[in-house]
């Protein structure tokens, strides 16, 4: 069994601010996929030693025994929420990636222990028994719980709502099933986080996989039709407490990125497009008495550009929307990062006063229309998209592909992937001088660090 | 055997045991402490800890006192070592069984119940079985009354010595210490524990025979 012998496992720490004094990483790992499924997706072990002759060079590959599973976003089977006093099992390993193909459903188990740089794989959930144990199906985002290993899931196995979360035995790897008792009015689902020390859970909402699988639906977007809402629940009791509608008017409501410490009731929540103008924004949700309140408080716009170098799902719209499609929050709760991956801008806000961000820096690149190069390769496509912010916040990994389908609309020349590192500067601001870049014949998505990074983690105590 | 020292010496023990273990409450009551920034909430998490704690055994040392009446002494030793040992066993097997629907916002009744499932789950109770039937009242003549007074001041002094160590343990983690101490000192001891209980039940199987 997968226990460490006599302390918890020295990866897992109480409290943020501990996690925030953890040894710089030395191994990133990474998911990459084939969009066209002619060669198997996999996971990806990047050299981010600075000391390291191969910095930003892979270092290992282990390649999925399937093609077309479309890797995406994935977690530890275990992290610091194991810590927690009600629910407390310290001396589980994290060893254990869980990497969903969004596509086919399956969900690899691949062990990190045995030589970290070439994890192995060691088991595989089909999408069969997510389907009969929880009714879902297209799982996307894995976060450790103290009691277990909480996935979402777009929607039904038939490609419809409702979408939702489910649970995984973090000893056995066995579905163990639907978490929601009680879903009150929720459909739609995408991503999911909590505040562990309010026992409260938070969903956002996309689409489901028939909304989204074919490719942005025009009609649905204009209609309305994506998800604009927040869902609040009940953790414990898992039961939905509160609907939180944003107005159809903005479309897509992502990435949640809770306050890590644990005895705030706070948040950031990005938003991809707004009907009114494209523009992008990122709001905050909080505790305001018994109920969750939320306010706008970052507006990104839409940069107008000449319809000739737009794709042509924009030409008519004659701008390039920002989509902020991936926001990450460092572990002190004092930086948020946005990735604009439509105008290939990616930002950071002081956000101390969480109500009152401050913009402190911001890069370009890529880009639909501006391409903007990095001083270490050409000009760029895509932009930054998935971010990834190290436990003491000094280093953030950034990739450039958003969804298969979605790639080709934005980008249809095809998007030429990288990943790269950019450093955060103290006091604010942000370099690409002492970082990384580099290129995937793949297309990159998510990347964690070893031992925990800023989006990976838990904590029960601040 | 009789009139001995030992049992109450087992049983103070034992409750020193359970208080040090963060896994029984003290980390609780440090991590509600910590959520709230009051020492109170550290100090006020600790009754309804005792209280579960106190219940889980007493629901042992009432079996054992009832089944004292009816069966004789070497059955009663003989289906204690069986438990025993089987639950040892099992812990071997499934070391992890934490209890669903509880949050860090439980409030006293919540927080009594999970300390209750707590220490049933890790056989708290079934670990003082061998301790109860080492007492001297198990040894002599005595009646049901005798016996369930002795049995329940075994369990309070049990539950006390557990609350004075969990009190100084969370108070000294929350005020001085803090909680980095859980890196280096939670030892894993769930292996330790199933053989503990393995042991005891074939200790005393021994003596039923």
């Amino acid at each position: 069994m997968a226990t460490t012998l006599l302390r918890p496992d020295q990866t897992f720490y109480p409290s943020p601010r501990m996690a925030a004094e953890a040894p710089v990483e030395t191994l990133a790992y990474m998911v990459t996929f084939d969009p066209t499924a002619k060669t198997s997706d996999a996971l990806v072990t990047l050299d981010v030693d600075p000391k390291s002759k191969d910095f930003g060079k892979q270092a290992g590959r282990v390649e999925a025994p399937n093609k077309g599973d479309e890797f995406h976003h994935f977690g530890w089977n275990v992290c610091s929420s194991a810590l927690c006093p009600y629910a407390p099992h310290p001396h589980l390993e994290r060893r254990y990636l869980l990497v969903p193909g969004l596509r086919s459903s399956r969900i690899y188990v691949f062990d990190v222990k045995p030589n970290p740089k070439q994890p192995k794989l060691v088991h595989t959930i089909e999408a069969k028994e997510i389907a009969d144990r929880a009714g879902y199906s297209r799982p996307h985002t894995i976060h450790c719980g103290p009691d277990g290993i909480y996935v979402s899931a777009l929607g039904a196995p038939d490609g419809n709502a409702p979408g939702g979360v489910f649970v995984i035995d973090h000893d056995t790897f066995a579905v163990k099933g639907r978490w929601e008792l009680d879903r009150g009015p929720q459909q739609l689902a995408y991503d999911f986080w909590w505040h562990l020390g309010y026992d409260t859970a938070i969903t956002s909402e996309w689409g489901t996989p028939n909304m989204v699988e074919n490719g942005v639906n025009p009609e649905i977007l204009l209609g309305g039709g994506y998800g604009h809402k927040l869902h609040i629940w009940d953790l414990p009791k898992r039961r939905h407490r509160q609907e939180i509608d944003l107005g159809a008017e903005y479309q897509m409501v992502l990435e949640l990125r809770p306050a890590h410490d644990p005895s705030k009731a706070y948040g950031f929540v990005g938003v991809v497009t707004s009907l009114k103008d494209l523009s992008a924004s990122i709001w905050v949700w909080h505790l305001d008495g018994d109920t969750y309140k939320v306010e706008k408080v970052i507006e990104i716009p839409a940069e107008p550009a000449d319809a000739d170098d737009l794709p042509p799902l924009l030409k008519g719209f004659k701008a390039v929307p920002p989509l902020v499609t991936d926001i990450n929050l460092s572990l002190d709760d004092k930086w948020l990062y946005a990735s604009a991956w439509g105008t290939g801008e990616f930002l950071q806000f002081d956000v101390s006063d969480p109500f009152k961000p401050k913009k402190t820096g911001s890069v370009h690149l890529g880009g639909i229309v501006r391409k903007a190069a990095h001083p270490k390769g050409g000009p760029l496509n895509g932009g930054p998209q998935m971010v990834e912010v190290s436990r003491d916040g000094k280093r953030i990994y950034l990739t450039n592909s958003l969804y298969a389908s979605w790639d080709e609309q934005f980008y249809p020349e095809g998007i030429k992937s990288w990943a790269t590192l950019i450093t955060a500067k103290p006091g604010g601001g942000l370099s690409l001088e002492d970082g990384f870049f580099s290129e995937f014949e793949q297309r990159t998505h998510q990347i964690h660090l070893e031992g925990g990074d800023a989006s990976s983690d838990s904590y029960c105590y601040s | 055997m009789s009139y001995s020292w030992w049992p109450w010496a087992a049983l103070v023990l034992l409750g020193a045991y359970h208080g040090v273990n963060p896994g029984m409450g003290w980390l609780f009551a440090v991590g509600r402490g910590l959520q709230e920034r009051s020492r109170r909430a550290v100090l006020t998490s600790l009754l309804p800890i005792a209280i579960g704690h106190e219940a889980s055994i007493v629901l042992v040392v009432i079996a054992v006192s009832l089944t004292e009446q009816f069966l004789p002494p070497y059955l009663i030793r003989l289906l204690a070592a069986l438990v025993l040992i089987s639950f040892g066993v099992y812990k071997l097997l499934k070391p992890r069984s934490h209890p669903g629907g509880f949050g860090m916002r439980v409030g006293f009744v919540g927080l009594a119940g999970w300390s209750f499932l707590m220490s049933t789950a890790h056989g708290a109770g079934l670990m003082l079985a061998p301790v109860l039937l080492g007492l001297p009242v198990y040894g002599a003549f005595h009646n049901l009354r005798e016996l369930s007074l002795q049995a329940v001041a075994a369990a309070s002094l049990h539950v006390t010595a557990m609350l004075l160590v969990m009190g100084i343990v969370s108070v000294v983690v929350y005020e001085k210490v803090g909680l980095g101490i859980l890196r280096r000192g939670w030892f894993n001891l769930d292996l330790g524990w199933s053989f503990v209980l393995i042991a005891s039940g074939a200790i005393t199987l021994f003596t039923a025979v």
